[in-house]
């Protein structure tokens, strides 16, 4: 199979990504379409790696789970202890910083 | 015996302190301490000038290093006292003067119910004179200078409820500023010229500097004295000055703080006489000032302001006798001493006049009261005698011989000088007759005051009239004591120096002429009230006569020439300063302010927004790498 199909779909995948963060308001939501991204970007870099014919690539898509995974443990750790204090999920509801 | 000079000025400065401190549990005796602690300096000065008198002419001067007040590097300045002939003159002055005014004013404020603060002002006062007087650099100098220039401010505007006696003692206080800006000039120049501003180092280098230095430095003690002897041309603030209590007006504007410039010129008579151009500057300010003071006084109904009138033009005698140089400094300094007994004795007598007429000063609202204040009149018509020169009086031999020295400047400066001396004395006999008519003699011209209680004219409580007996004898005997074999001139000569003048006249003629000048003024005076009935109502008066009751116009001249310029450039720099810097300002703050409210509206606090701008910037940042690419 043509490995630029694969492109396509993370391609895809990364728009969707992108989609649901704008789009959406619930935090644990928002937080799975930027985990959606981060793979897409980690298709993207497999996929590379294949068409250039080194381990790059793989090399990179290692680092990004690693990072993704600290990133799931701060993020979902902060996303909890909001939803404790103040009873919701919504984003839009942590507008506290603006004046 | 040296260690009494500096409790000489620490027992009023201390009175002061316990007075101001101690709150109203001294109310009902503080009076007594202030008074005992001035006696007590008196007598420590006696001491200190009979311990004097027993030693050589050589060893007479003393000094008394107390400790060092600021050391930093090559500067250096003590505080350190000198005790020499001048200095216990003007300490024996100041004290013995001060104690007896310290006694008046027990009686003549006894239901003043601020009394206890302003016997603490008094003894202030005392101390900051004594400081001036026994600093042996100008520095320290300067330290009594501004103390005497506080004391005065806060004693003049003692009744600050009366708003014309707190502008006087504003005004005196301004005015003496100037005077005292070049007194603090003249210590820098002095301190950049020899290193030092004590008094032995400064006078001994005198002689390498450069007359011009010279000259700059005398000049600017010529301003510092002009503001606290109240000369011309910082003459305006003395006759304001008469706002505050009576007891004042006879201790601080006449027997001590306007003396401050004559002992300053004599003090620096190493600088004055080698710069003759200032020296002529003194002349003519003393000159201007005696005529300029006997006018003002022949004018006023006030009898307070003819006697400030009369102060001026005799300090005037004085520091012209001082600007004459060697010949006259012995002389300015025998004459302030015989007129600190007589014009105390005045305005104390003067105060006792007003505290029997219900504190009525009109000169033409008295008349007749000898027979009711019989112990005032007499001591009265002694300090009356004296300063008109009577014949063998205190004010006989301390003016004539001032005369003589002006004669002995020689020349067409000599005659002139002398004339202006001459004029003077007729002139001080004419307004000093004046008002003892006014005041004893003639008929009653009694008027009630404000709440129509008619005046009960009485003698004065013992308490004043016991100081006002004291000057007397002063008045009556001081000069002839102090001529007795021209014993005071021998006393002063090693500070001061001495030249006999050459007079074109004999000294026999001076005195004739003088005497003949007074007469003559008397006569004139005798002629104008004693003859006629004085009205009540002050005539219109000549042009002179008009301009005269306006000090001379000084107060409109400086109002037109200082003052209205003065606020019109504030005014000025007022417009500048709120429509155009303060503008400028404003503006750019209320520019930026608007520009950051608008910015502000970009931050919404919603995570999308954000995220939609890192989106949007990435996709710029991606677009335009792959752009760059493909050109």
């Amino acid at each position: 199979m043509n490995p630029v199909n694969y492109l396509y779909l993370a391609a895809l995948l990364f728009t969707i990504g992108a989609s649901g963060v704008l789009i959406r308001r619930n935090a644990i939501v928002l937080f799975m379409c930027v985990e959606l991204m981060l793979n897409a970007s980690n298709l993207a870099l497999v996929t590379f790696s294949r068409m250039h014919g080194n381990l790059d690539g793989q090399i990179l898509a290692f680092f990004t789970m690693v990072v993704a995974a600290a990133e799931v443990v701060v993020g979902l750790a902060i996303i909890v202890s909001i939803f404790r204090t103040r009873h919701s999920a919504s984003v839009d509801d942590s507008n506290l910083m603006k004046l | 015996m040296n260690s009494l000079i500096p409790l000489l000025v620490a027992a009023p400065l201390a009175g002061a302190a316990l007075l101001l401190l101690g709150g109203r549990a001294l109310d009902r005796f503080g009076h007594w301490i202030a008074t005992a602690l001035a006696a007590l300096s008196c007598a420590f000065g006696l001491v200190l000038f009979f311990d004097m008198l027993g030693r050589d002419t050589e060893h007479r001067a003393v000094t008394e290093r107390l400790f060092s007040w600021i050391p930093v590097g090559g500067f250096r300045a003590d505080v350190s006292f000198q005790l020499d002939q001048l200095s216990i003159v003007f300490v024996l002055l100041i004290t013995g003067v001060g104690t007896l005014i310290h006694l008046y004013s027990v009686g003549y404020m006894a239901h003043d119910e601020r009394r206890r603060r302003f016997f603490a002002y008094l003894n202030l006062f005392l101390a900051a004179m004594l400081i001036l007087v026994l600093a042996d650099n100008y520095l320290l100098l300067y330290v009594g200078w501004e103390g005497v220039g506080l004391a005065s401010y806060l004693l003049i505007g003692f009744w600050q409820h009366k708003p014309s006696a707190a502008t006087a003692a504003k005004k005196a206080f301004i005015v003496n500023r100037v005077g005292d800006m070049g007194l603090s000039i003249a210590i820098m120049l002095m301190f950049a010229e020899f290193g030092s501003f004590a008094f032995r180092p400064v006078f001994s280098a005198a002689g390498d500097a450069s007359e011009g230095k010279l000259t700059a430095i005398a000049l600017m003690l010529l301003l510092a004295a002009c503001g606290k002897s109240a000369q011309v041309p910082l003459q305006s603030w003395l006759g304001d000055a008469m706002e505050g209590p009576t007891p004042v007006s006879a201790l601080i504007h006449a027997a001590t703080m306007v003396t401050a410039g004559v002992y300053l010129i004599t003090r620096s008579a190493s600088i004055f006489n080698l710069a003759p151009d200032a020296q002529t500057a003194v002349v003519v300010v003393g000159a201007v000032t005696l005529l300029f003071g006997a006018i003002v006084g022949c004018a006023k109904d006030d009898i307070k302001k003819a006697l400030a009138g009369s102060t001026m033009s005799q300090i005037g005698y004085m520091i012209m006798a001082a600007g004459l140089g060697p010949i006259g400094y012995a002389f300015a300094i025998m004459h302030l001493v015989t007129h600190g007994f007589f014009k105390a004795g005045l305005f104390l007598g003067a105060g006792s006049v007003m505290h029997g007429m219900n504190d009525e000063v009109n000169m033409r609202h008295y008349g007749g009261l000898r027979k009711y204040m019989p112990w005032t009149f007499a001591t009265f018509m002694a300090g009356y005698l004296a300063i008109i020169g009577f014949p063998f009086l205190s004010g006989f031999f301390s003016k004539d011989k001032i005369i003589e020295a002006a004669l002995a400047k020689g020349g067409t400066e000599g005659w002139i000088l002398g004339t202006c001396a001459l004029v003077g004395a007729a002139v001080t006999a004419f307004y000093m007759t004046r008002v003892v008519l006014l005041t004893f003699f003639g008929e009653k011209r009694w008027q009630p005051d404000a709440e129509g209680h008619r005046p009960h004219p009485h003698e004065s409580p013992r308490t004043m009239v016991i100081p006002m007996v004291v000057l007397t004898f002063g008045s009556l005997f001081a000069g002839g004591l102090f001529s007795l074999g021209d014993s005071f001139l021998h006393f002063l000569e090693p500070v001061t120096g001495h030249e006999e003048g050459h007079a074109p006249l004999s000294a026999f003629a001076v005195s004739a002429i003088a005497t003949v000048c007074m007469a003559a003024g008397v006569g004139l005076a005798w002629l104008k009230y004693g003859r006629k009935p004085v009205p009540v109502q002050a005539p219109r008066g000549s042009l002179l006569t008009r301009a005269a009751r306006r000090d001379l116009l000084q107060d409109d001249f400086n109002h037109a020439v200082l003052v209205r310029p003065g606020s019109a450039l504030a005014a000025t720099l007022v417009f500048f300063d709120s429509k155009g810097l303060d503008g400028f300002v404003n503006g750019l703050a209320a520019a930026i302010g608007g520009l950051s409210g608008r910015l502000r509206r970009i931050q919404t606090g919603y995570v999308r927004t954000y995220a939609l701008s890192m989106f949007g910037g990435t996709l710029v940042l991606v677009a335009s790498t792959l752009l760059m690419r493909s050109v």
